[in-house]
């Protein structure tokens, strides 16, 4: 290991193990959870190897208490981590919201089982997609990724930590059951191999800086506690200065700020892959677990001939919307498998704007779809 | 689709420093106040004026820097405490700001964090956190300003509302035992209890200055009046009877068993510093018993 606690090297582990790998490499300091199936190697995995690289770990007494926890830890100046699953990330919904607005970096890894309530604790679901989008109340903008593998899991943890550290909020790195508990190989690239990103500080002096103000990039720079700037961070909507205001204005100003720096980077932060998309007629879009299924079919029907392609969803919010137009243009349809009654499905068939025609293939969750589901749905439009 | 979005209002910096210029640095304590923050949002009669006052002064008598100190609130009347205080503030959310603060003194162990909030914020949607943060003896010094009642809201009742007594949820008198707040502290784990009133302005000071000093979860419980949500329903009076009965009525007993320090609708309140015990924070413990163990030796 290198004095950065990097694992540098080729390793074979599951998701979990990986998604806590990821955030070591990337410099998180503090991991605050609860125990929940599917996600609870995470925590362990964090337990064991914090110690290590002068961090600390700490099992809270709920989520709830997880969540306040590593907001603290971040305004403490300290990148941090809680990891849960559908029951647990339920409970953390208003201190996202806290998180969202008083822009504070951090990640939040919920490995989705099946829902609702305590559901299927050990199986498979994909149905906290738009709970991510819009669990916590009010408006704001959110930034969830969804890796396919245990590799993924590393890498995108990375990237979710490099996400928050530059726009300021709590970034999802939304994984599912399949993906946390398989185990693959994983490669732990060199500390100088790993582009890491910290968040923007103030260059004023404290009396000229103003907590949240922000430039053209719509992030303000962040003064965190026991810097000498004496910031005041509230949940309530609050001016430049941080202080509340009650006013229909500032909120206006405010919550704008929150929603456009997302809206404004959407180029910057979507990430799909294509997989043969260039000639398809139709194109299945899938993440995550179901992605894999997915590339299966299409090998399948592409050595038949049918000209099928695979958009995967790297970033599920926000949400590719040009990719979807675009694709939409000269295809026939869309096949949207997904472990869940209807979820990223309504967004294709919201920007495919009747272009295309849009297929779910819905899973109430516990098993994956076969190729063979997939493959039979791509069939109605190629025969 | 299209989107034809309001108008925005910039921030208007010159009216904001000009308000500071006008009216910041008259009193001599205006230093531990956030500039352009006062005039403060509570009712005439609170008794958070008191408090607020007292922290500063312990905080003087402690002689910690407010560079170095941070404190974090939930939410009520007591959670606006923060937002006045020329320091890092943070008011969290309902009931969430020991976990919070608990991550910021786990970041930062150097700093002294202090959370000030309310009775019902601490012990009714919080009572997890209070309970298990003063198990794991998390260096936060928390202050807890009871007033009987869910004040921001107008007067409902809370886990600290003694039996009998007219909130607007309790119309025909509280049916429910409350919590004897020093006794909950003190077997949760918390290594400092007190319990002073507003009326105690110099004790609280002291007690304030105290727990600064010592690392480890303290607590201290401030009775404070509420006019508006408790004092007119129990026919109390205003901020100045309800101060006068304190002083009728409060028992000062250093040293009492807090089993004994349960409060009643018109009864006396024991007051004083109930316990006080070391033992080793969490943050001592994981550093020596988990973090050292991979700690490189310099050279």
């Amino acid at each position: 290991m290198s004095d950065s606690g990097i694992l540098s090297g080729e390793f074979f582990m599951n998701g979990d193990e990986a998604s806590a790998e990821g955030a070591i490499s990337a410099g998180c300091r503090f991991f605050a959870g609860y125990p929940i199936t599917p996600a609870t190697e995470i925590a362990e995995r964090m337990a064991r190897r914090l110690p290590q690289v002068q961090g600390v770990c700490i099992q809270m007494e709920d989520e709830i208490a997880s969540m306040a926890a590593i907001l603290g830890a971040s305004w403490g100046g300290i990148k941090s981590m809680t990891a849960t699953s559908g029951p647990g990330f339920s409970l953390m919904m208003e201190n996202i919201g806290l998180g969202m607005m008083t822009e504070t970096p951090c990640v939040i890894v919920n490995i989705m089982r099946g829902g609702p309530s305590t559901g299927l604790p050990t199986l498979v679901g994909q149905a906290d997609v738009m709970q991510a989008r819009w669990g916590s109340h009010g408006d704001y903008e959110v930034i969830a990724l969804s890796p396919s593998s245990p590799q993924e899991m590393f890498d995108l943890t990375i990237e979710a930590f490099n996400l928050s550290e530059t726009f300021r909020l709590p970034v999802f790195v939304l994984s599912d059951e399949l993906v946390g508990h398989m185990s693959e190989k994983v490669v732990i690239p060199p500390p100088e191999q790993i582009r890491l990103i910290s968040r923007l500080r103030p260059t004023q002096t404290p009396d000229q800086y103003l907590p949240f103000m922000a430039g053209e990039n719509l992030v303000p720079a962040m003064a965190c506690a026991g810097e000498g700037f004496h910031v005041h961070v509230t949940g309530l909507t609050h001016d430049e200065q941080g202080y509340p205001q009650t006013v229909a204005q500032v909120h206006e100003r405010t919550v704008r700020r929150l929603v456009d720096k997302i809206r404004f980077n959407t180029s910057r932060i979507v990430r799909v892959e294509e997989f043969q998309t260039a000639d398809a007629e139709v194109v299945v879009v899938a993440y995550g677990c179901t992605s894999r299924t997915a590339r299966e079919a299409v090998q399948i029907l592409r050595s038949q001939g049918r000209k099928v392609g695979l958009l995967r969803l790297i970033t599920l919010w926000p949400f590719p919307e040009e990719t979807i137009r675009r694709t939409a243009q000269g295809i026939k349809a869309f096949i949207v498998p997904e472990i869940n009654s209807g979820q990223i499905a309504y967004e294709v068939e919201r920007c495919a704007q009747g272009r295309a025609e849009t297929v779910l293939l819905p899973m109430m969750g516990g098993t994956i779809h076969t190729p063979e589901m997939i493959m039979e749905a791509v069939k109605e439009f190629l025969p | 689709m299209k989107i034809r979005y309001q108008p925005i209002v910039p921030f208007n910096r010159e009216a904001v420093d000009r308000l500071i210029d006008e009216q910041h640095g008259l009193h001599p304590d205006d230093q531990y106040l956030k500039p352009g923050r006062i005039p403060h949002i509570w009712c005439p009669g609170c008794g958070l004026g008191v408090v607020l006052n007292t922290y500063i002064n312990g905080l003087k008598m402690s002689g910690i820097p407010i560079d170095r100190s941070v404190v974090v609130s939930g939410i009520g009347c007591t959670g606006r405490v923060a937002g006045y205080l020329n320091m890092d503030t943070y008011h969290t959310t309902h009931g969430r700001a020991i976990p919070f603060a608990t991550g910021i003194s786990l970041a930062r162990p150097d700093l002294s964090v202090t959370v000030f909030s309310g009775d019902g914020d601490l012990f009714a949607i919080g009572g997890n956190h209070f309970i298990h943060a003063a198990r794991r003896n998390i260096n936060l010094k928390v202050i807890c300003v009871n007033n009987f009642n869910y004040g921001m809201t107008g007067g409902q009742v809370a886990p600290t509302t003694p039996v009998t007594a007219r909130t607007t949820t309790t119309p025909y008198g509280n049916a429910e035992a409350s919590f004897n707040l020093p006794y909950l502290a003190h077997a949760s784990g918390a290594v400092y209890v007190a319990r002073w009133t507003t009326f105690h302005a110099r004790q609280l000071v002291n007690a304030i200055a105290e727990t600064l000093a010592i690392n480890g979860f303290t607590f201290i419980e401030v009775i404070a009046p509420c006019p508006i949500g408790y004092g007119r329903p129990n026919k109390i009076g205003s901020g100045l009877d309800e101060m006068i009965y304190y002083k009728e009525n409060s028992v000062v007993r250093n040293g009492a068993d807090p089993r004994e320090a349960d409060v009643s609708l018109r009864g006396k309140i024991v007051v004083g510093k109930f316990s006080e015990e070391k033992r080793p924070t969490f943050r001592e413990d994981y550093e020596e018993k988990v973090l050292k163990k991979f700690r490189r030796t310099e050279g």
